[in-house]
């Protein structure tokens, strides 16, 4: 029972990271069509970026703040620089995007160096609480709590809010959202960036629970949020929140009973999703 | 009679066919326009093309006096144009509520007392006012999407194919609602169904391979058999 706890809360601590990844990437091939795989590397860049902060200030809220800001940065450029050109252009869009996470992976190794970097929770987030008699870290109830209050604020966002109802129109029928007298373009803007803020989010809450950080983080989580997508649904929030748990306690139980097939698990999972039901387990048929 | 849309020598091509040819079209304030045409003609394509959806190549279109060729759709559609495409376009995962209000772009009390007129006009919408715009029927589709157009202080409707793949009951109902809509703004209407068109237009313009063949007042139209039989094949 302990044990099954126990990776019941590693699981769902994962799965929350994934689904911060894998919402903005859900987001941005739902509503631009567009195969980001230069995603992985934002979430990179954003753990980098609050690495940096805070190893120079030790405040890990303000470490929080600017790799979010600087997701969002780099995201709002990237579209606008070199995304905008290639809409419905899905083989240079993987080439492009994957030039961008090779040069993006680059840059860090670069300016940070290539070697691991510990990342330590704060210390108000050290230490462990007991749950059902088991010890369990402190960091890891965090992350789930801060994932949940994500998951909540990005749902109301999408359902409340006009700018959501438009965001989950503009999923369906772009080019009728422009015909109500709504810029796309500037809302395909905005959500990319918001996609990039989410994740590069996600890569500074990730940092203490993984305790360390490379230059090449984004890639395995950049997988599983394309596994997510997949299985989810593409530009559907509750396929995507649901898909990151799924993974998230997949890889997790797997990792723990059957390791050498962790990662494959998942893969099989996205495989069986697309031959059985292509649009995702959530998604609408198109 | 002042007109509101002048539409001359429109060229429009999809990838690297020549769809429009010659689309002239000169529709007056305050009356339904008529675009008649066999199927491929190039009726859809005029309205999209009018709307920025499908830039024309060449021609020239003029709103209210100003040019709005080249402009971006959002841009074209905030000058006060209502588009109801051929598909209806209602957004299947939103609710009827949500596909309203993301038409709405001023919610003033003139905006407010529109509603309530579409509303009466369509009561369905209310009974499904919560329901997702995929689970509508054909006909619910086509007034929310009618409603989603003429909420906003547009002063030109461009409505495709009302009647399409809708029951004879159905359609009569969309067609009282332009009559009634008529009353107050300006409406190009794309129609196979001559009998419906012929009951609310006012002008027509037949359109035959991407070229306007022919414009009269509906009236004259009417009782031209030949021109009748010639167009749309039908003697009626």
């Amino acid at each position: 029972m302990a044990l099954f706890l126990s990776l019941l809360l590693n699981g769902l601590a994962l799965g929350m990271l994934i689904f911060l990844i894998a919402v903005g990437l859900s987001l941005i091939f739902g509503l631009m069509g567009v195969l980001n795989f230069a995603h992985g590397a934002i979430f990179a860049w954003g753990a980098y970026v609050g690495w940096m902060v805070y190893t120079s200030t030790g405040s890990f809220l303000l470490a929080i703040l600017a790799g979010t800001a600087a997701g969002f940065v780099i995201g709002w450029v990237m579209e606008r620089v070199f995304i905008r050109a290639f809409y419905g252009n899905h083989v240079a869009q993987i080439l492009l995007t994957l030039g961008l996470m090779i040069v993006m992976t680059e840059g860090i190794k670069a300016i940070w160096g290539p070697n691991i970097l510990g990342f330590d929770p704060p210390t108000w987030l050290q230490g462990t609480v007991p749950i059902l008699g088991e010890l369990f870290p402190i960091y890891r109830i965090f992350v789930i709590g801060v994932g949940l209050l994500v998951l909540i604020g990005v749902h109301l966002l999408l359902t409340r809010t006009k700018y959501g109802i438009i965001i989950r129109a503009g999923v369906q029928d772009p080019e009728m959202v422009q015909a109500l007298g709504i810029n796309v373009k500037q809302v395909f803007s905005l959500v990319f960036a918001f996609g990039a803020a989410l994740a590069s989010f996600g890569a500074v809450v990730a940092g203490p629970m993984f305790g360390s950080i490379v230059p090449e983080i984004g890639m395995t989580h950049q997988l599983n949020a394309f596994i997510v997508v997949v299985i989810g649904g593409t530009g559907n929030f509750i396929g995507a929140a649901v898909g990151a748990l799924l993974v998230g306690l997949t890889q997790t139980f797997m990792a723990y009973y059957l390791p050498e097939a962790a990662v494959a698990v998942n893969v099989a999972l996205m495989a069986l999703v697309l031959i059985l039901r292509p649009q995702g387990l959530f998604g609408a048929r198109r | 009679m002042k007109t509101l849309l002048q539409v001359d020598n429109l060229q429009t091509f999809i990838g690297q066919y020549h769809i429009l040819q010659g689309v002239n079209l000169d529709v007056k304030e305050g009356r339904v326009t008529v675009i008649l045409g066999r199927n491929g003609a190039g009726k859809t394509t005029t309205l999209r093309s009018i709307m920025g959806l499908t830039p024309p190549r060449e021609g020239s279109i003029t709103y209210e006096g100003e040019s709005i060729h080249g402009q971006s759709t959002h841009v074209i559609a905030k000058k006060g144009i209502g588009y109801v495409p051929e598909d209806q376009g209602v957004f299947a995962d939103l609710t009827v509520e949500e596909n309203m209000k993301i038409a709405v772009r001023k919610a003033d009390d003139a905006t407010r007392e529109r509603q309530e007129l579409l509303l009466e006009l369509f009561p369905d919408l209310k009974i499904a006012w919560k329901r997702k715009g995929g689970n509508l029927s054909g006909g619910q589709k086509q007034m929310l999407s009618i409603a989603r157009a003429f909420v906003n202080d547009n002063r030109l409707l461009l409505i495709d194919e009302p009647s399409k793949g809708l029951a004879p009951i159905v359609v009569e109902k969309v067609m009282e609602a332009i009559l009634e809509l008529k009353k107050r703004t300006t409406i190009v209407l794309v129609e196979q169904n001559f009998l419906m068109a012929s009951g609310i237009g006012d002008d027509v313009f037949i359109i035959d391979d991407g070229r306007t063949v022919h414009q009269d007042t509906m009236e004259a139209f009417k009782s031209n058999d030949e021109l009748k039989k010639k167009y749309l094949g039908v003697g009626i």
